[in-house]
């Protein structure tokens, strides 16, 4: 890994690692009375790791120069293990704290072991933990492919990568340790988030410096999306988590918005975390490992030029419906409600131009279990943002909202769509990556195949029922005109579903589980000599005219 | 239109600017005005600020995730109204830097919890929410009656809220830390003064039933009573105003 950078990218991937340690021993030492500390030393460590890692592989030779003749893939390889790591770390949270709501005294009479505190501890880590390093990984690969161009450097991709994982690390040890902002989906304090926000300009500037080597004249469409995703998630990220900390020492920070501003913000943040990372950034993956796999262009240039700006548009407007009936002024929830409806339109275009690229390879997506993922994503996509659409209207939301059916909502987007799509493209990406003719187990890609789609199946009905008996059982009435259910029975109710949900998710761990071995088997497998780069697939229809 | 599409994906700065410019618009709107027109947060004068102690409880109650299963926002809905009392008005949230409104009732809304329950009642509930509701699926949170509260910096927490927009005074900022105490002492010196600042309403007593240490559950407890209890401007309007929606 080290000798494959430069003396020169060696001494500074030392500076660098220096520096973060002395950051990290600064917050020991101000924060030592507070429980920022732990994180400090934790920062340390993993510092003086990373020298000690560099410091082994300093003094090797350097690096071939005919290095740049090729790909630099490395970092693209470590996201992908990562990814898959995060995906069994998060979701395995997840389905214990599933269980947690049916055997709710598994808490161990500890603090870190309570469903609150593991409950981001969840999100986060299936959402930033396994999408966002499938994320980087794969717009490593696309955008060196797409550009026809190495990376600019060899460090910055360590960089990013290195940087947000220790990003995620703080993030959940912080939770269970007591540390979090509370704000959904942006639980980490203030130093993580600061730590972050340099990491991601990082990201965008090796992004750009990529595009600026490029040897295409065209930026090709998978890239709008990642450019999407990464520039309007440093937008959100850096003004919702806008803080005053109490003092250097402390972990504990507060924001500087409050009630009704501060919830308008917190959605507005919190569904565009939906829309450019869980969905412009999964576009992206979409766009470029769909066509390959499929062996054929993407069905129109047109169409995906229109739902790229309309959903880089119109997202931005539709998170005041989470706040719906609300001390929300009544005016800026129309705005909300009106266009989630509209946002129907990009979103179904984006979903009918991936499946109308499958149209004429029907057959392969039979025969091929990695490219069944990734129709099934589409059509996943396609499903849940109508139901997004739908629920965003606001006598609809009466209903559903508070209950377990935007749950529900949630993982048909994330599991059917975000996660579907990440293991098409995972499959798609580890033969050609490691050199191999294909994967280790057709078999397994299978197995994994249906564990997936029958847990995700399993999960969201048993959301919708529970939600929809959540909501109904609510605003009951009884003959007399008083309200019919206790809010003690409508906890009652959802018990039956409470354990259909945590089997469901179970089936859906042990598939990324059945991945993970499969991966690791493909990596060990014996190279073969025969595999020759994939081309370039700049499979996009675009008019040939325009040149 | 394509034509110059073609030409905007040749610049990536150019790409990236549009995307900024594009995506910026809708939040601005929305939110923009949120903090210049006046209507959006009522006036009231009677609005109170949260004790340190209470202050306190609500980084507890955000530490341990209870938001994650407890919303603390009561829709304009009658079923609503009949199930929590009043909905909420924007006012009542004024001082909560970040506010917790929740996204999930996995348990009942607790923006009126206050008075609804004694103190006794609230202890052996976060105890064991079992002895009191045998079909809760709600943690049990034991470990905060053994955890003494952490209150020395108290001030310096009140001070960044000041910073924030809460109108903390000097006053309150200096003896941050002696109002905690007080508040969970009836019988001190240092009760008397958080009277004297933050009003004769103040509820003043040993929330955990233990009158030797100020615990983390005392400061959780003195959260949950003051829940709905800031001001009395949402018992003051119509039940139900007709511009936000009836179902
Ligand atoms: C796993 C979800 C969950 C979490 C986390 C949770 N609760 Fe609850 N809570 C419930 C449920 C379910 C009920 C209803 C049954 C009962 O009264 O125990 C409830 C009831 C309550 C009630 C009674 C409300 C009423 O009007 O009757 C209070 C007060 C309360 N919770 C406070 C808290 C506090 C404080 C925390 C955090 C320390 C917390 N809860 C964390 C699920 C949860």
């Amino acid at each position: 890994m080290i000798s494959q950078l430069t003396p020169g990218e060696r001494q500074l991937a030392l500076v660098l690692s220096i520096c973060l340690a002395a950051v990290g021993g600064f917050l020991a030492i101000v924060g030592k009375d507070d429980i920022i500390a732990v994180h400090g030393l934790m920062v340390s460590a993993v510092a003086y790791l990373l020298v000690f890692i560099i410091g082994i592989e300093f003094f090797k030779p350097s690096p071939s120069p005919r290095r740049i003749e090729k790909y630099y893939d490395d970092p693209t390889k470590a996201g992908i293990v990562l990814a898959l790591v995060w995906g069994i770390v998060g979701m395995g949270v997840g389905d214990w704290v599933a269980w947690l709501l049916v055997f709710p005294e598994a808490t161990f009479d500890a603090g870190w072991a309570s469903f609150g505190r593991l409950r981001p501890v969840h999100t986060t880590g299936v959402i930033f933990g396994f999408g966002g390093n499938a994320l980087i990984a794969t717009s490593l690969h696309v955008m060196q492919r797409t550009c026809r161009t190495r990376l600019p450097d060899q460090l910055s991709p360590w960089v990013v990568l290195v940087g947000y994982n220790v990003f995620c690390l703080l993030a959940v040890t912080g939770y269970m340790l007591g540390i979090t902002a509370s704000k959904e989906y942006a639980e980490p304090e203030w130093y993580a988030d600061l730590f972050l926000t340099v990491i991601w300009v990082s990201y965008l500037i090796l992004y750009l410096r990529t595009l600026r080597r490029r040897e295409e004249p065209h930026i090709y469409v998978a890239n709008w999306y990642f450019l999407s995703f990464i520039v309007v998630v440093a937008i959100l990220h850096v003004i919702n988590n806008l803080a005053i900390p109490v003092s250097l020492g402390h972990a504990k920070s507060y924001s500087l918005f409050s009630g009704v501003q501060d919830a308008m913000t917190q959605w507005w943040y919190g569904h565009n975390a939906v829309a450019f990372f869980l969905t412009t950034g999964f576009l992206g993956m979409l766009y470029y490992f769909l066509p390959v796999r499929a062996g054929r262009p993407i069905f129109s240039y047109r169409l995906s030029i229109i739902s790229f700006w309309g959903i880089t548009f119109l997202y931005m407007w539709v998170g005041s419906h989470h706040l719906h009936y609300t001390a929300l002024p009544n005016w800026v929830q129309t705005l909300g409600m009106t266009f989630s409806i509209i946002l129907v339109v990009p979103s179904w275009a984006s979903a009918g131009n991936a499946l109308l690229t499958l149209n004429g390879a029907w057959h392969k997506v039979r025969d091929d279990a990695t490219l069944r993922f990734m129709m099934v994503a589409a059509v996943f996509y396609g499903l849940s943002t109508f139901e997004g659409s739908f629920m965003a209207i606001r006598p609809v939301n009466s209903l559903s909202h508070y209950t377990d059916w935007t749950v529900g909502h949630v993982h048909s987007g994330v599991l059917g769509w975000v996660a579907m799509i990440t293991f098409g493209s995972i499959y798609t990406l580890v033969p050609w990556l490691w050199k191999k003719k294909a994967m280790y187990s057709n078999a397994l890609v299978e197995l994994h195949f249906w564990l997936a789609l029958i847990g995700t199946l399993i999960y969201v009905f048993a959301m919708w029922n529970s939600g929809v008996i959540q909501g109904l059982m609510w605003r009951a009435y009884n003959e007399n005109g008083a309200l019919a259910y206790s809010f003690i029975e409508s906890v009652e109710a959802m018990k039956p579903y409470y354990a259909a949900r945590a089997v469901g998710g179970l089936f859906f761990l042990t598939g990324v589980m059945v991945c993970f071995y499969n991966v690791l088997k493909t990596i060990r497998m014996q190279d073969d000599a025969t595999v020759v780069p994939e081309r370039p697939p700049l499979l996009v229809a675009a008019p040939a005219s325009a040149e | 239109m394509l034509e110059h599409h073609r030409k905007l994906e040749r610049t990536a700065i150019g790409f990236v600017l549009a995307i900024m410019l594009v995506a910026s618009i809708g939040g601005f709107i929305e939110i923009a005005p949120l903090f210049t027109i006046d209507e959006t947060v009522e006036d009231v004068p009677d609005m109170r600020l949260y004790t340190p102690l209470e202050q306190a409880g609500r980084n507890i109650y955000t530490r341990e995730g209870c938001y994650a299963c407890h919303s603390q926002m009561i829709r304009t809905l009658q079923d609503e109204v009949e199930r929590y009392g009043p909905y909420s008005l924007a006012v009542e949230s004024k001082y909560d830097h970040p506010m917790l409104w929740g996204s999930k009732r996995t348990g009942p809304d607790l923006a009126r919890v206050g008075d609804k329950y004694s103190d006794a009642w609230h202890v052996k509930h976060l105890m064991d929410p079992r002895s009191v509701m045998p079909t809760s699926v709600m943690p049990a949170y034991k470990w905060l009656a053994r955890t003494p509260l952490d209150y020395e910096d108290l001030g310096l927490h009140l001070k960044t809220l000041r910073k924030v927009g809460v109108p903390y005074t000097d006053a309150m900022i200096e003896h941050a830390a002696a109002d905690a105490f007080g508040q969970a002492n009836p019988n001190s010196d240092e009760a008397y003064d958080l009277e004297e600042r933050y009003g004769e309403d103040s509820n003043i007593r040993v929330f955990d039933g233990d009158s030797a240490r100020l615990t983390e559950m005392d400061a959780l407890v003195a959260y949950l009573q003051i829940l709905g209890q800031l001001t009395d401007a949402s018992y003051q309007e119509t039940p139900l105003q007709s511009n936000k929606g009836t179902e």
